[in-house]
């Protein structure tokens, strides 16, 4: 039954994939097929990284309504880019190869969300909504520096950073494309060897450790996978904030369980759909360009405060 | 909150309870004076007797930046405490409610449908959708239970992403991006002599509002005590609702957004005095202009002769005693 609905949203994905690739396909077949190809690659892993993390996230903070933007990755994301092109000019932040800005942004964010989990965990005794809002002032703070940075701005390289500021898809690097793939891979398989156990730790803490369940290092090994995850997709594409949020709410609906070996390929689905669809959408058919995430950011929020108003949250 | 010991020392104030009062006023005029005296273009005290240029640039630059900061600083921090009350969670200020957002939408709105719409409809525009911002996200706070404290932030945040997308989107279309951010770092080089008279409204708002401090207390009690007290309790809110939407809409049009203000004053003030807004308001108005006006002569000095915001000295210094209060309570706690 359950494995029929995971299988049909891979059909799903599979049509809307063969649309992107192939609707419209004129001129030099075999050169755009190639660029829509990685682009679609693109927009697989990240969705696949956003939903998972966030079912994570979810998973071991028993709340529904977090998702991993809210701890302040998007706001690190635009300081960082921010800082480069204001630091280095429009010259000197073009002349980095975009793998190594990649890893550069990748390693900045992982390290600082290690730092943010291992040194407040410790301190509010494994209390996840403290450090969930630790992460929301952390983020606040860096918005106020980005946003004097930007002040300083000429118009040209504003006109720089506002590309990286909304989710991009359309100029991904295939060398980063790569190696977040194994990176997202490596956390996949770790996942898929340990879904059983994620199983018995959103029984919550005490539960999880009268069952066998050393729920503190648990808790700390995902939420490094949550922090891989979030900075390798955000690092390769630009933030999308509140997807997250529509995909686990739509897998929950869906799917209506609590197993992990069912909830998270079903939200790596989902997320890829919504993210495909709504790419093919915009640039086909409305034919905008680079506000895909924003529009996500919107929906994504309305049902946040649809939730909870229905008193769906907890 | 409101337990006899702590009416009874508000009571017995007198004399030695204004003594804090006094020596936040004299720090106050130190300030004052200092930022005076500070800035771009130099200007020594013992030239206002002989220079007359020195006097003009005292009184068109110096003199109505000082008072807008103080009326801001001031005026937020009331909004703040004003606005914790009303929702009953001490993590709220109108930056993490929307407000300030939905002002920013209505701004953007009248920007873009009227632009030679003088400052002042400008300002009645941006309230106007403050107001509504603001009344949505008290209606939404209502639905949250009050268990989870740390859940009404959240949300406030979410809601406050949610209509800066809005914003966001108009912005791109329509090539704005940059002009929107003018409008996220409140900054005061800009204040000359007839360019920030619309702050005094502001600082006419939070004085009003000290008249209905005692009803502001009682309301922190939530819906029902108050009523069963007798207070008119849709009155005060609505009255409380207003005056937090006006203030964070006339600092937004005039100075920009100043984050952190309404949230790290009263909290400081309520550590020390309690959460008799009769007793503390005047305290938490003082603290606010103090700390701006100090965030904005550091701002000024800091990288003499150019200038940062002071929204931006004040976003790291709050985000730093945010975190402390945030995570230094849970230590030993």
């Amino acid at each position: 039954m359950a494995d029929r609905r995971i299988l049909g949203l891979g059909c799903v994905l599979a049509a809307a994939a063969a649309l992107f690739l192939f609707w419209g396909l004129r001129g030099p077949m075999a050169y755009i097929l190639e660029l829509r190809m990685v682009k679609l690659a693109g927009l697989l892993s990240v969705g696949a990284a956003v939903g998972v993390a966030t079912v994570l996230l979810q998973t071991i903070s028993r709340n529904r309504i977090l998702t991993p933007a809210f701890m302040g990755f998007d706001a690190l994301f635009l300081l960082l880019q921010t800082g480069l092109v204001a630091g280095l000019g429009i010259a000197g932040s073009s002349r980095i190869p975009p793998l190594a800005g990649f890893v550069l942004d990748a390693a900045v964010m992982m390290g600082a969300a290690l730092l943010l989990f291992t040194s407040v965990l410790r301190r509010t005794r494994h209390d996840i909504q403290l450090m969930v809002l630790t992460g929301v002032v952390l983020g606040l703070m860096f918005r106020t520096i980005t946003a004097f940075l930007q002040r300083l701005m000429d118009p040209s390289e504003f006109s720089i950073v506002q590309t990286r500021m909304f989710a991009q898809f359309g100029s991904i690097d295939r060398e980063a494309l790569v190696m977040a793939l194994g990176l997202m891979l490596l956390a996949f398989w770790w996942l898929w060897r340990n879904h059983a156990v994620l199983d018995v730790a959103a029984l919550g803490r005490d539960t999880a450790r009268s069952l066998g369940v050393g729920h503190d290092r648990l808790q700390l090994k995902v939420l490094c996978i949550i922090a891989a995850l979030v900075s390798v997709s955000t690092a390769l594409a630009g933030p999308v904030a509140f997807l997250g949020l529509l995909v686990t709410s739509l897998a929950h609906s869906l799917m209506r369980t609590h197993r992990h070996a069912l909830l998270l390929p079903a939200a790596a689905l989902i997320s890829a759909l919504i993210l495909v669809a709504g790419q093919t959408v915009f640039e086909r058919i409305l034919r905008l360009q680079s506000t895909l995430a924003v529009v996500i950011e919107f929906c994504g929020g309305l049902l946040f405060i649809y939730l909870l108003t229905r008193g769906k949250i907890r | 909150m409101a337990d006899p010991a702590a009416l009874d020392s508000g009571g017995r104030r007198g004399a030695a309870g204004r003594r804090p009062l006094v020596l936040m006023a004299l720090l106050l005029c130190l300030l004052g004076g200092i930022s005076l005296f500070v800035g771009a273009s130099p200007l020594h005290p013992g030239a206002l007797l002989s220079d007359p240029q020195a006097l003009q640039l005292l009184a068109v630059s110096r003199i109505p930046r000082t008072v807008a900061v103080l009326l801001t600083g001031a005026a937020m921090a009331v909004a703040g405490v004003i606005m914790q009350l009303l929702v009953r969670n001490k993590f709220v200020e109108p930056g993490t409610t929307g407000t300030n957002e939905a002002a920013m939408l209505g701004l953007l709105a009248v920007t873009l449908l009227t632009p030679a719409m003088p400052l002042f409809g400008k300002m009645l525009a941006a309230s106007a959708s403050a107001l509504a911002g603001t009344v949505l996200f008290i209606l939404l706070s209502r639905r949250i239970p009050p268990e989870q404290p740390l859940l009404i932030p959240l949300a406030g945040l979410v809601y406050g992403g949610v209509l800066m997308a809005c914003a966001s989107f108009i912005a791109i279309q329509t090539d704005l991006l940059q002009y929107l951010g003018i409008w996220m770092s409140g900054e005061f080089s800009g204040i000359l002599a007839g360019r920030y008279e619309l702050l005094w409204l502001a600082g006419g708002l939070a004085l009003l509002s000290y008249f209905a401090a005692d009803q502001f207390t009682i309301a922190g009690l939530g819906r029902a005590v108050s009523l069963n007290l007798g207070l008119r309790y849709g009155q005060v809110l609505g009255f409380g609702i207003v005056t937090v939407s006006l203030v964070s809409a006339l600092v937004i049009v005039t100075v920009g957004m100043l984050p952190f203000v309404g949230l790290v004053v009263p909290n400081l003030v309520s550590r020390i005095m309690g959460d008799n807004l009769r007793a503390s308001l005047p305290a938490v108005a003082a603290t606010g202009a103090g700390l701006l006006l100090l965030c904005d002569i550091l701002g000024r000095l800091l990288r003499y002769p150019y200038e940062i915001p002071a929204g931006t000295v004040f976003g790291l210094f709050g985000a730093a005693v945010f975190l402390y209060m945030l995570l230094g309570r849970r230590a030993h706690g």
